[in-house]
């Protein structure tokens, strides 16, 4: 099993690379971030007309029908050029819940935009006490005037504060932690009654804590039934997360192997020193089945397979501490230089560890493995 | 636990106790004293200590030190870490102070040594160059004599908290044809002096604690030279050796493993499975505190004895420093979605933080404390020292 790229993927690949490399370098990125908004919305266009914000979506809704293989091959890419637009949050998320769920107006309404590069989304599912459970919703969404109002606090929301829409998780019915009686919205991030307090994020992102006091929302998908959606929803992103993460892997890799090779201590480099030898081995093999397990994942994503979360869930904890193994060993074989803000290492190893976050750590996804076998 | 103390020293426990508790400034209990303290506000501490007449610990009597045996000597730091009270400057206190009444002139004790103890010189130190990190032998800035100066060019780097020094103690090469080792003098710089500039190093963490300080065309009187010249590799390991004693951080790790289980008890239900993982994992971490707080107290009795502990150092560095690094992983791990949140330098209360108090800075610790490993001899040299001085191989 080794995914061979069709013409049209490869022509995916090299001109995402060829885009980045001219318009990505870590300078160029170092600007964006220290930049007010935090993003750069030339860029999204620049992701937009190259066709990358359409790619997974299907041809029913005007996209390139890539499916999660083109996604794997733009996040690998981004991984290697720490993106900091929110392809994950905007295409990932959003754009497969309205995709997946969407009635005809909301498609037509919302994914043009997407793919045009005209709006960016977010997806608010995490509450302050959730943690890394999906049903863990408190905030509420009752039935009044023509649509529904939330009320409640979304925590922790990543690109929120660049976001047009929100998707937000919210009560229609049932207790806190019941699987049933969550459904989704549609809400319009300028809201009235809608507090955002934004923040930074250790991967130089922008997050925010989000109050909604009474905020209309627009039902997205079936009342009571959001919690499957946002589980298909998460094995999407992790496909995507594990792809980011290979990608800085194998940026973190090369670097290290590069630097073992000038850098000279004791009248030698380092990297004729055997225990460095061997740390730079297991590093490589981390790599090797990190990004086997990747294409494993996005190969069952595309089939649709049965099982596929269970499978997720193994992908994001395997890779996850492959990832956070190799972050620390890069720093570490960098020596103060990977402590620094100026070296791009120090970068990779916030990336991966935001990564590593995202939709649960390693060890809540290594326990949903275990469970859902013991449950099979 | 504890050492087996003496009535003597039992009542020399309690009074350092009381004393802390009593003395330590209410402001310097902020969450990152190491970034978020003035340096005004670093040296109350190192102020009061020096009234009391125990700043320097280690240092004999006739130079101001307490005149405390080993024994004693480790229960001051083991009281003072288990507080949570910083430090005061190591690179004044344990590094060259020790050296200046160890291999300095009667002169240099006399003009330094009392600045060092009250506090009012602020030392940082000159070891680390871009091409010199872990050999430190080959470090290249060029001291050359002219008159009864020397004139000195080179750039230092890893210079911690070099922005607030009076004064960098630096190894010099002075005899370029010599063997690496041979060519290298120990000199004392006033970084008043025209020639020394310091430029931030901002590292991953955001904040700013290390700079490179370069030196061009700096005059050092020549009376700034510890001991002979070509020389100073003797004086330097002498410095390395009090550097990586104590490295353990026992106290340090004990206080963070009970604040790593208050945010446990906040953060994860007990009916989560998370729950009992988590436990597992402070329980394995305590354990090695546990073990190397045993090891510790061995060597120190074995001290007291008047046994020579080896290399003991190495181990305590390599032991206490990746121990640190793991509570710092747990902890960030522990407080879940905001391990997504990072402060920004320098620190103001305008800047937005989510989520509890105990989250704030749990990123910051969890990122900076990945230095552990690297600094003071990265632990793959100490595992070097290990095989080499106690393996034989």
């Amino acid at each position: 099993m080794d995914i061979q790229f069709t013409e049209e993927q490869e022509l995916l690949r090299s001109s995402v690379q060829r885009l980045l490399r001219d318009q990505y370098d870590f300078d160029a990125r170092r600007k964006i971030v220290a930049s007010e908004e935090g993003y750069s919305r030339l860029r999204w266009q620049a992701f937009a007309e190259l066709g990358l914000l359409g790619a997974p979506f299907s041809e029913e809704v005007d996209g390139l029908d890539g499916g999660p293989l083109s996604t794997m091959i733009i996040m690998q890419e981004f991984g290697r050029h720490l993106v900091v637009e929110p392809f994950v949050e905007t295409v990932v998320l959003a754009g497969s819940l309205l995709e997946q769920l969407g009635s005809v107006e909301q498609k037509q309404s919302f994914i043009a935009d997407i793919i045009a590069g005209n709006t960016i989304w977010a997806l608010a599912w995490t509450e302050k006490g959730s943690r890394f459970d999906l049903t863990n919703v408190t905030t509420t969404a009752r039935r009044g005037g023509n649509g529904y109002v939330l009320t409640g606090q979304k925590a922790a929301v990543i690109a929120a504060p660049w976001a047009d829409y929100l998707i937000v998780s919210a009560r229609t019915s049932g207790q806190q932690r019941d699987r049933g009686g969550v459904s989704l919205f549609v809400v319009d991030r300028r809201s009235a009654n809608l507090d955002l307090q934004s923040f930074k994020t250790i991967d130089g992102r922008r997050a925010a804590e989000i109050s909604l006091r009474g905020v209309t929302g627009q039902l997205l998908g079936q009342e009571g039934e959001g919690i499957a959606a946002v589980e298909a929803c998460r094995d999407r992103a992790i496909g995507a997360l594990c792809a980011e993460a290979v990608g800085a892997m194998s940026e973190l890799n090369a670097a290290t192997l590069d630097y073992s090779k000038t850098r000279k201590q004791f009248g030698t480099t380092i990297g004729s020193f055997q225990v460095l030898q061997h740390r730079m081995v297991d590093m490589f093999i981390a790599h090797q089945e990190a990004l086997s397990l990747m294409q494993h994942l996005t190969l069952s994503l595309d089939a649709g397979e049965a099982g596929i979360s269970r499978l997720a869930s193994g992908a994001k904890s395997k890779i996850g501490y492959a990832g956070r193994f190799i972050a620390d060993q890069a720093v570490q074989l960098h020596g103060g230089m990977g402590m620094t803000d100026e070296l791009n290492i120090g970068h990779y190893f916030k990336q991966i560890s935001s990564i590593n976050i995202q939709f649960g750590d390693p060890a809540f996804h290594l326990l949903r493995y275990a469970q859902l076998d013991a449950a099979a | 636990m504890e050492l087996a103390l003496s009535p003597e020293d039992a009542v020399f426990r309690d009074e350092v106790r009381a004393f802390i508790k009593d003395n330590y400034p209410a402001e310097m209990r902020v969450p990152n004293p190491e970034t978020d303290l003035s340096k005004e506000q670093m040296l109350l501490w190192h102020r009061i200590l020096h009234k009391k007449g125990w700043i320097a610990p280690l240092w004999p009597k006739e130079y101001g030190g307490p005149g405390w045996d080993i024994t004693r000597r480790f229960i001051f730091e083991q009281e003072t870490t288990r507080a949570g009270t910083m430090p005061p400057l190591a690179f004044s206190i344990t590094m060259v102070g020790p050296v200046i009444y160890t291999f300095g002139n009667e002169a240099q004790k006399q003009k330094f040594l009392p600045r060092i103890l009250s506090g009012q010189d602020w030392w940082c130190q000159g070891y680390s160059e871009p091409g010199s990190g872990s050999d430190l032998a080959t470090v290249r800035t060029k001291a050359v004599r002219d008159g009864d100066h020397y004139v000195v060019n080179g750039h230092k780097t890893w210079t911690t908290l070099a922005q607030h020094a009076d004064w960098i103690f630096c190894l010099v090469r002075t005899d370029p044809a010599a063997k690496p080792q041979s060519g290298i003098s120990f000199l004392l710089i006033d970084t008043k002096s025209p020639g020394v500039s310091v430029r931030p190093i901002i590292t991953i963490d955001g904040s700013h604690e290390v700079n490179d300080v370069f030196l061009e065309n700096v005059r050092v009187p020549v009376e700034n030279l510890i001991g002979e010249e070509n020389k100073g590799w003797t004086y330097a390991k002498f410095l390395l050796g009090n550097e990586r004693t104590s490295m353990a951080g026992i106290g340090r790790s004990t206080r963070y493993i009970a604040k790593l289980k208050a945010i446990v008890k906040a953060e994860i239900p007990e009916d989560d499975p998370a729950h009992l993982e988590f436990l597992r994992d402070i329980a394995r971490v305590e354990l090695d505190v546990l073990a190397l707080e045993a090891t510790e107290l061995r060597v120190v009795a074995q001290m007291a004895r008047g046994i020579d502990p080896g290399p003991a150092a190495s181990l305590f560095k390599i032991r206490g420093t990746e121990i640190f690094q793991d509570i710092t992983e747990l902890t960030h791990r522990a407080i879940g979605n905001y391990g997504l949140a990072i402060r920004e330098h320098p620190v103001s209360a305008n800047h937005f933080m989510p989520g509890p108090d105990y989250a704030h800075t749990a990123s910051e610790k969890y990122l900076n404390s990945r230095k552990l490993s690297i600094y003071g001899g990265s632990n793959e040299i100490q595992r070097n020292i290990i095989a080499k001085a106690v393996l034989g191989l």
